[in-house]
C-alpha cells in the first residue's frame, strides 16, 4: 500500500477517485443494457421528528425478487455521533454507501479538526446517490433517508433523496421502500413534532406494523423468532437505540388495541 | 543543482542532521505516557494548532518542530489509516505498520532532499482487551532522518528529549491513574521551560487514547477536565 499520494484534500471519496481508484465503488462498470433484477433488497424505512430530535426505525427483511433474502439486515445506520442514514433498495450498494459515508464523515473530522455541518453531510449523501444513477437504471436503486440532529440550529432534521441525488428536507417524517407509502399514510394520521420519545417509538412501531401488513415484503415484528424492528433516537446527547423490550410493548400494545391479536 | 565542489556525504550528513535537530530544538517538547486505562499525549501549546491528533480508532499522533511539516505527515498518517480500513478491516490498522512508514518516508526525505524535515513524531496505539492478540499498547517514536524506535510506558519528542527521558526513567511508574499521570507529564515539561515557573493548564493540549471506550477511543480533553485532573 503506498503512503502518501498526490490528494491533499479532505474527502475520503475524492482521495479514493485520485490515488485509490481500484477501492472505489463503480456504477460505470456494469454491464450495459443488463438489468439486475434478483439481488437482495431492503424494504420499509422511516424517519421522524420528536421533541428531542429524531427518531429513526427499519423493518428488518431484506427481499431477493419474492424470497427472503434475510430477515435481520439492518438498515438503520449511524454516519456518526449525531447522524444516522435509512437504506432501502439494492441492499449491496446501499449497505457500500453507508460504510463509505461514514468513512467520508469521520476521514473529514480528522483532516479538518471539526466535523461537517448536517446540511453539508446531507449534501455529500446527494452526491453519492447521484454518483450511483447508472446502477440505479440498472435496477440497483439506492435511496436512503437521512436524519440528524442539528447542533447549530439545535433540532432535529431529516432528509429524502431521489435516484438523480435530488434532496428534499421534510418538516415532519418520511418513509421510502416498497412500504415506504404505507408507514407514511399511517405517520400521518398520529405524528406531531413534539411527541415525547415514548409516543415518537409507538408512532414508528405503528407505521411499520401497518407497512408490514399492506406491504408482504416488509418484515414488521417477528415474536416467533424474536426479530424486532432497529429504531434508534437521535438527539443533543447523540444516539441511542430503543431495547427490544420496549419495542414488545408497543407492539404488543397495538395488538390488543386491534383485538384477538391480530389486525 | 550543480555542486561547486566536493563535500564527502559523512560532512552532507551531518549538516543536514545538525540543520534538523536545531528547527526541533526550538520547539517545546511533547510527552506521551502509558496510563492504567490508556494512553495520555500532552504538549506544551498555547495556540489553537493541534500537535495532537486521531489516526484511527485506536491511534494517535504527536508531533513538534516545524507545523506545517508534521500536520502533513498526520494528513498523509490519516490517509493511509483510513483507506486501510476501507480496504481491509478496522481491526487491520495497526500502528507499527503506521510507524512503519512514517520511518520510511521520513529517512527518504532526510536522503534525497536537500531540506531534512525538521520533526519528530509518536505514533501510539492502545490495547483492546476484546481483541486476543491486541491488548497491550504500544508506542513508537521516528526522528527527522527516518530512525524508529518503539518504546515502554512513556516517550518524549523535542529538543529537551534526552533531559526529559531520564527525569521520567526515575519518575514514571507503570498503572498510573491518567490524574497523576497527568501530574507527571506537566512536572516534566516544566522542566524545560527555563525560567518559566510553571505550565498553565489552559496551555496545555491533551489527548487520551482511552482502552474501555468502543470505536474511535481518541478524546481531546477540555481545559476544564485538564485543571479537575491536575487538582484532584
Amino acid at each position: 500500500m503506498q503512503f502518501g499520494g498526490k490528494y491533499q484534500g479532505s474527502s475520503f471519496l475524492e482521495l479514493l477517485e485520485v490515488d485509490y481508484a481500484q477501492l472505489r465503488p463503480d456504477p460505470s462498470q456494469l454491464a450495459e443494457g443488463f438489468r439486475l433484477s434478483s439481488v437482495p433488497h431492503g424494504t420499509t424505512v422511516l424517519a421522524l421528528k420528536y421533541v428531542d430530535g429524531v427518531i429513526v426505525a427499519g423493518d428488518r427483511l431484506a427481499t431477493e425478487g419474492n424470497r427472503v433474502a434475510s430477515r435481520d439486515i439492518e438498515k438503520v445506520l449511524p454516519t456518526d455521533d449525531y447522524s444516522l442514514m435509512a437504506i432501502a433498495g439494492a441492499a449491496g450498494p446501499s449497505l457500500e454507501m453507508a460504510r463509505l459515508m461514514r468513512v467520508e464523515l469521520e476521514h473529514y473530522e480528522k483532516i479538518e479538526g471539526e466535523s461537517l455541518e448536517l446540511d453539508g453531510k446531507a449534501n455529500k449523501l446527494a452526491q453519492m446517490v447521484r454518483s450511483n444513477l447508472p446502477a440505479a437504471m440498472q435496477g440497483l436503486v439506492v435511496v436512503p433517508l437521512f436524519a440528524g440532529y442539528d447542533l447549530r440550529r439545535r433540532t432535529g432534521r431529516l432528509w429524502k433523496f431521489d435516484v438523480t441525488g435530488g434532496r428534499y428536507e421534510e418538516t415532519e417524517f418520511e418513509a421510502t421502500g416498497s412500504g415506504g407509502i404505507y408507514a407514511r399514510e399511517s405517520l400521518k394520521k398520529g405524528h406531531r413534532n413534539d411527541a415525547s420519545r415514548q409516543e415518537g417509538l409507538q408512532a414508528a412501531i405503528l407505521a411499520l406494523v401497518d407497512a408490514a401488513d399492506e406491504d408482504r415484503a416488509t418484515g414488521g415484528v417477528d415474536l416467533l423468532r424474536g426479530i424486532f424492528p432497529i429504531v434508534k433516537f437521535c438527539s443533543a446527547e447523540g444516539i441511542s437505540p430503543a431495547e427490544d423490550s420496549d419495542i414488545e410493548r408497543v407492539y404488543r400494545e397495538i395488538l390488543e388495541g386491534r383485538g384477538r391479536g391480530g389486525s | 543543482m550543480s555542486m561547486p565542489f566536493y563535500v564527502s556525504p559523512e560532512q552532507v550528513m551531518q549538516d543536514k542532521a545538525e540543520y534538523a535537530r536545531k528547527g526541533i530544538s526550538r520547539g517545546k517538547s511533547s510527552v506521551t505516557l502509558e496510563y492504567v486505562e490508556g494512553v495520555l499525549l500532552m504538549a506544551e501549546n498555547p495556540s489553537s494548532l493541534s500537535k495532537i491528533g486521531e489516526i484511527y480508532d485506536r491511534i494517535a499522533f504527536a508531533g513538534v518542530g516545524k507545523f506545517s511539516e508534521f500536520d502533513q505527515l498526520r494528513k498523509i498518517g490519516v490517509r493511509y489509516a483510513d483507506v486501510k480500513g476501507y480496504a481491509y478491516s478496522r481491526d487491520d490498522v495497526r500502528g507499527k505498520a503506521l510507524a512503519n512508514a512514517y520511518s520510511q518516508a521520513m529517512g527518504d526525505v532526510f536522503t534525497r532532499e536537500l531540506k531534512p524535515l525538521e520533526v519528530e513524531v509518536i505514533v501510539a496505539e492502545v490495547g483492546d482487551d476484546e481483541l486476543a492478540g491486541h491488548e497491550s499498547n504500544a508506542i513508537f517514536r521516528v526522528q527527522f532522518d527516518g530512525s524508529i524506535s518503539d518504546h515502554e510506558g512513556y516517550c518524549v519528542i523535542g529538543g529537551a528529549a534526552d533531559e526529559l527521558n531520564s527525569y521520567l526513567s526515575n519518575e514514571y511508574r507503570a498503572g498510573l491513574p491518567l490524574g497523576e499521570a497527568l501530574r507527571l507529564g506537566r512536572t516534566a515539561l516544566q522542566r524545560v521551560t527555563d525560567g518559566e515557573p510553571r505550565v498553565d493548564p489552559e496551555n496545555l493540549e491533551v489527548c487520551v487514547l482511552e482502552r474501555a471506550r468502543g470505536g474511535r477511543k481518541f478524546r481531546r480533553l477540555t481545559a476544564d477536565s485538564v485543571i479537575g485532573l491536575l487538582g484532584a
